[in-house]
């Protein structure tokens, strides 16, 4: 019989150790994939991202008598989901631009959290400001190149749908960062993209703003990424925390559902 | 006078839910004439070409000369009522549990003598009387002999309640209340006398115009169900599923798109799911409950009503992918019929022509408003048709396709759908 292998003494070693006594923890980011899960809405006569829908193939009945197994349906921005540089037209020339071709160190970055849950309580159409992220580093230190930069809002705790989506005759009413603090986060802080809780990146009355919609539009312009659609920001340190997101390898996809990790080591 | 129907008392659970017995459903190929009149609310007898003589029961040849020359034609149906008898024994299940059933005898002004069922409004021969053709509950036609004056309450008359599916007193689904069809169907049926009006709601966080209006109403209750979701229209089928009388599928998604104009398969994608794989989706989690259902009393489950179109029957080709999903769902709801005439079930096909709705908006008049569509299900439902083509649109369509489909195709090709 041959001995056990061996572990080794290295980071790795150090960290499978760390998650195997909890020192570090893992927390889900990740809306469940199901079929009550709003979706975005654009126009009625636009393309539309089709919702997750799920259909049984069998379930040890007479169509697969010993299996359980389901056919599902998606798009690609469809739940928790990853945005890549492609998804928008300011990034459509960039090298490496969609999922199947992003750099896949960047799939492991550390995150910043900035905590706007309670000013989007008082106002579920606020903006984070650069005033906000100025805010933050007096506290905690710059952010550092290459992070993701997550905005806490709560907002993934409105469970009713229609609650989550907060439509009115005007629009949709959800929290998102201002176009000058996307503008400072690429030009000043080069972050590895952003990330919300809320159904885009950008608020829900982003396409007013100037530019319109300028989280996808500068961020994917300057090849940066984008996560939305997060949960249990609220478990996260202001900084220290690691995060796993990798999307699914579509050829040339825009973007894809995926579950988003967090790594959070004790004592942050 | 019929006494108007009384609100049914509760049913008693302990007894066991009373099966569906049909009455007698055989008919030969030439006697279907007669069915195929009554799914459209006509009576149509045939009628010789050769000595114009009108004939009863249908027959391959003329009784009078031999003739196979033989026509169907509408009939006013007017005529005298000989004789009346009451039957007090049958050894037909159907008529067994429904007696004692009058009978008539009657000549018609236009020649024939036929045996009817009685309208309870009509009285002891002679009398003027009004000869229609009905749907019975298994589906074919049966001639009912009515009092030649419309009277009040005359649809709340047993024998005719039971061949028909009127609203009242009744629990009714309507898959989408939002959209400006689903509301007004929704209002219509309130109108007409349901007790519950269940009204289906997608996409929650969208409110249409009007939409508390119609929640206001003590009737109406909205119900999550998304055609798209088998999840949902399983679960709202196991809730309600016992209780639906009357499921209305009206849940349609319309883009005015043919093959060139839109490029993609995403909006005749969204076409198929829910007008083609939605109605299979309901029918699967409602049809088999409102089956077991047919014969609970005086207001049992009774029927299901799709919202087709009259580009069903042939493509309009500005609206190709949407045409063609029709087309889908009427062949389905074909299948669909086939299946819950077995239970005494009707299953009613409205084809409306363009509705003035928001996916019409470049269509000219004459458009179908929402809440004429609502009366034309609310009519087909206390007549008992199968089949109904409301507006000036559908009708037109409806003459020329009868005519010729070939021309009716060509003429469609040539964008000249309302020419």
């Amino acid at each position: 019989m041959s001995d056990q292998i061996k572990t080794g003494t290295g980071v790795l070693a150090a960290l499978v150790a760390a998650i195997s006594s909890t020192r570090v923890r893992v927390i889900d980011l990740t809306q469940t994939l199901s079929p009550e899960f709003p979706q975005i809405s654009l126009p009625p006569e636009m393309g539309q991202c089709w919702p997750f829908r799920i259909e049984e193939v069998s379930r040890y009945d007479e169509r697969g008598p010993g299996w359980y197994w389901n056919n599902f349906s998606c798009g690609e921005h469809t739940g928790t989901h990853f945005d890549a540089p492609i998804h928008w037209i300011s990034g459509r020339n960039l090298a490496n631009n969609s999922v199947d071709t992003v750099p896949v160190a960047h799939f492991v970055a550390p995150v910043v959290v900035i905590d706007c849950h309670e000013q989007v309580a008082q106002d579920p159409d606020y903006l984070l400001t650069v005033e906000d992220i100025l805010a933050f580093e007096a506290e905690h230190g710059r952010v550092p190149a290459g992070a993701w930069l997550f905005m806490r809002t709560d907002w993934s705790k409105r469970r009713d749908p229609a609650a989550y989506q907060n439509y009115d005759e005007t629009g949709q009413h959800t929290p998102g960062p201002s176009a000058e603090a996307v503008r400072f986060m690429v030009q000043e802080r080069d972050v590895l993209g952003f990330g919300s809780e809320a159904i885009g990146t950008d608020a829900g009355q982003g396409f007013h703003l100037r530019p319109p919609y300028p989280c996808h539009y500068l961020m994917h312009g300057t090849g940066r990424y984008g996560l939305q659609c997060l949960c249990n920001l609220d478990l996260l340190p202001p900084t220290g925390a690691v995060i796993l997101s990798a999307p699914l390898k579509i050829q040339n996809g825009s973007g894809s559902p995926l579950r988003v990790l967090a790594l959070v080591e004790d004592g942050q | 006078m019929s006494m108007p129907m009384m609100r049914p008392k509760r049913k008693n659970p302990i007894l066991r839910t009373r099966v569906m017995n049909l009455p007698p459903s055989a008919r030969g190929r030439v006697a279907l004439g007669l069915t195929a009149a009554a799914a459209e609310g006509r009576l149509m007898l045939q009628v010789c070409e050769r000595c114009a003589s009108v004939q009863y029961p249908p027959r391959e040849a003329c009784a009078g000369c031999l003739s196979p020359k033989l026509r169907w034609r509408n009939q006013t149906g007017e005529g005298e009522l000989l004789a009346v008898t009451i039957l007090r024994h049958s050894n037909d299940l159907y008529f067994r549990e429904r007696m004692p059933w009058r009978i008539g005898m009657v000549k018609l002004d236009a020649g024939p003598t036929l045996i009817v069922h009685l309208h309870g409004d009509v009285g002891e021969a002679p009398e003027r009387v009004r000869v229609g053709a009905r749907l019975d509950r298994s589906g074919q036609a049966v001639l009912v002999g009515f009092p030649a004056q419309e009277l009040p309450h005359m649809a709340d008359d047993p024998v005719l309640r039971d061949m028909t599916s009127d609203p009242k007193f009744r629990k009714i689904l309507i898959t989408d209340g939002k959209s400006p069809v689903g509301q007004a169907v929704a209002h219509a049926m309130v109108k007409a006398g349901a007790d519950i009006v269940w009204v289906g709601v997608a996409e929650p966080w969208k409110k249409p115009p009007g939409w508390d209006a119609l929640l206001a109403l003590p009737q109406v209750t909205a119900v999550p169900l998304d055609v798209t979701d088998s999840k949902s229209v399983q679960t709202l089928g196991g809730e309600l599923g016992g209780k639906v009388d009357i499921v209305i599928s009206n849940a349609e998604v319309h883009r005015p798109y043919g093959i060139a104009s839109r490029p993609g398969t995403d909006a005749a994608r969204d076409e198929m799911e829910v007008n083609y794989f939605g109605l299979l989706r309901l029918s699967q989690a409602f049809g088999g409950a409102l089956k077991a259902r047919a014969a609970d009393g005086p207001a049992s489950a009774t029927a299901w009503v799709n919202l087709l179109s009259i580009y069903a029957l042939s493509n309009f080709p500005p609206h190709g992918t949407f045409s063609a999903s029709k087309a889908a769902a009427l062949s389905l709801a074909q299948c669909l019929r086939a299946e819950m005439r077995q239970a005494g079930i009707r299953v009613i096909n409205l084809f409306p022509g363009p509705i003035d709705d928001e996916w019409n908006q470049t269509m000219p008049p004459p458009k179908l408003a929402p809440a004429a569509l609502a009366s034309a299900m609310v009519k087909a439902l206390r007549d008992g048709v199968e089949d109904v083509y409301p507006g000036e649109v559908a009708q037109e369509w409806l003459e020329r396709w009868r005519e010729d489909p070939k021309i009716l195709e060509r003429e469609l090709a040539l964008g000249g759908a309302h020419a």
